[in-house]
């Protein structure tokens, strides 16, 4: 048999289903590969070894009575660690939450105990989900698996890293601007960023909440299609969480996107996209038109203002969002000073790494009194005008696609302008604007680096992109490939 | 276009203390970013109604019904400084 940490999410599920191997194995392999390829990569934050061989006994219980199993009953999954898990350090990446323990899991954690996974570890993000590389991350940068001198993207960075090295069979990562879907095209991985409400906020440390949404990371559509149907779902404790029922999401895997009609957006073509990303692109459009789908151009005409009106709105939402880190409640707290206000400023000055400063910064400034029509409500106006595009788009089109990122993975260090990291998003950012759904997949290689191919579908039309993604994956094979030199 | 004056006044609005060096730094961070920004002010937007989130819903309302919380205790956990079950935070007034 392969490597135990090789195996998909529905071929293990199938081999613990008929006890050919035991949950508690598959999580020890999983473990090693951690002890193997961690000092490399660090992926995670922090590694739950105990927890993980913990609930891998437990999984193996409920295998052997044969009960209430579901697809990810003793899987091995890593948590990215802005997502609160019940007395388990959550540090969303920064000092200010350094020892926080949370008091409570979130609602997405629940499930996935319910479901019966094994928590492997919390994964190493950008500070408050703020970057696009990891190097915001207050503890360490995480590398990327296939060149450790490279970045995995971020914010989300850790949970891809995770995955694209086998120390997990899949993972969960939060997407305000991209941050799934970013790192999921630098590193090889199906990245899914769902339709705003989908998925319950409910745990998940806030940076922009008209934004923000969780979403899974796998290393093929099958597996994203699981780990999507278990954490999606109505929760009345998120008020903008969705009562649309949710989609079968496997069962929409038909492996045929015959007459789909799939839109290709001009602007996205944009000057900065490496020439190398453009044409692995453009191949697999080509690809998916062999396949039998309908390609046509489509227009998105305010798409260059995607990034200007995101990073009015993010930072604005997120100087509200990080008002609640006052030194007070819980985290980090300055304490050598009886003043209180200076308490408060020195908290967060010494709290706050640089990239979340400068975004409480950009927000305050928005938000504040002379500048709010011109910034804040001018950028909601375009919002709007965004998400019309999208509206008339998919009167027309099933599926648009795009690369997911102008670039492939960068070198650590190699990006130092802040405004030039921002536009790593340029292509996943008006998704989060107009609350649609969307997926990177491997779309191919350049130069033995992954190029990511990203795939846009209307509201709660999950189905549509992964049915294309698991067509296009039957036809290729980008995403059976390892890193080689990890 | 952001002096050093307005880097200050806004680090004071969000309670955000900075040394010397980071206001220069947000000073042409800011400006640099913001000079990117203002294709903003291009786009026409005559007519149109700003939005404030992504959902398609409005007035999420339940019922006012009393439930069990978290106790203190637990709530407390990650505190830094608490006494008889409250947050201990340092005077908020002055002595008259």
């Amino acid at each position: 048999m392969a490597k135990l940490y090789t195996l998909s999410i529905h071929e293990a599920a199938e081999l613990l289903r008929q006890r050919k191997i035991s949950s508690v194995e598959l999580t020890q392999a999983h473990l090693d590969r951690i002890r193997e390829v961690e000092p490399n990569v660090n992926a995670f934050t922090l590694v739950t070894d105990d927890l993980a061989m913990k609930q891998a006994r437990a999984a193996d219980q409920r295998l052997a009575s044969g009960e209430n199993l579901h697809p990810l009953t003793g899987i091995p999954i890593a948590i990215k660690d802005v997502i609160c898990t019940k007395h388990i350090t959550t540090t969303a990446g920064s000092r200010i939450l350094e020892n926080f323990k949370p008091p409570y899991d979130a609602a997405v954690m629940e499930r996935l105990h319910a479901a019966g996974i094994v928590m492997v570890g919390k994964t190493n993000m950008d500070e408050f989900a703020m970057g696009s590389s990891t190097e915001h991350s207050a503890f360490f940068p995480t590398r990327n698996p296939w060149d450790l001198e490279r970045t995995p993207g971020g914010s989300s960075g850790g949970s891809a890293a995770a995955v694209a090295a086998g120390m997990a069979m899949g993972s969960y990562g939060s997407d305000t601007g991209g941050s799934i879907r970013q790192p999921g095209s630098l590193c090889n991985l199906v990245g899914l960023k769902p339709t705003y409400g989908r998925v319950s906020r409910f745990g998940l440390i806030a940076f922009g909440s008209s934004l923000d949404q969780i979403g899974p990371f796998a290393r093929n559509t099958r597996d994203a299609a699981i780990l999507l149907q278990a954490i999606a779902g109505h929760d009345p404790r998120d008020a903008t969480s969705s009562l649309q029922p949710v989609q079968d999401y496997s069962a929409a895997l038909t492996s045929s996107i015959k007459g789909l009609r799939i839109g290709v957006p001009e602007e996205y073509w944009v000057e900065g996209t490496q020439p190398a990303v453009v044409k692995v692109v453009r191949q697999a459009i080509e690809r998916l038109r062999d396949l039998g789908a309908e390609i046509s151009l489509v227009s998105l005409p305010h798409t260059k203002y995607g990034v200007a009106a995101y990073y009015i709105i993010a930072p604005a939402e997120a100087s509200a969002n990080l008002a609640r880190y006052d030194g007070v409640k819980y985290g980090y707290s300055y304490r050598d000073t009886s003043e209180m206000w200076e308490a408060m400023e020195k908290t967060r000055e010494f709290g706050f790494g640089a990239e979340v400063k400068r975004r409480i910064m950009l927000g305050t400034y928005a938000l504040s009194a002379g500048y709010y029509d011109a910034y804040y409500i001018r950028a909601q106006k375009i919002r709007a005008l965004i998400a019309q595009d999208f509206e008339k788009a998919f009167e027309h089109f099933d599926v648009l696609v795009s690369p997911a990122c102008p670039t492939v993975a960068f070198k650590l260090g190699e990006i130092s302008d802040p405004y030039q990291m921002y536009l790593q998003d340029v292509f996943t950012i008006p998704a989060n604007l107009a609350g649609i759904c969307g997926v990177s997949i491997p779309g191919g290689f350049s130069e033995g680096l992954p190029v990511g191919l990203q795939l846009l579908g209307n509201i709660f039309r999950e189905d549509s992109i992964l049915r294309t993604a698991d067509a296009f994956e039957h036809d290729t094979d980008y995403h059976k490939q390892w890193p080689g030199n990890l | 276009m952001i002096d050093r004056e307005t880097v200050k006044n806004v680090a004071r609005l969000a309670r955000l203390g900075l040394s010397e060096e980071e206001v220069d730094t947000f000073k042409n961070q800011l400006s640099s970013i913001l000079g990117h920004i203002q294709i903003l002010q291009e786009a026409d937007v005559s007519g149109v109604s700003p939005v404030a989130h992504a959902s398609r819903l409005t007035n999420i309302t339940r019922a006012d019904v009393p439930q069990l919380s978290y106790p203190p205790e637990v709530l407390l956990a990650n505190a830094p400084d608490q006494e008889d079950n409250f947050l201990k935070v340092n005077a908020v007034l002055e002595d008259a």
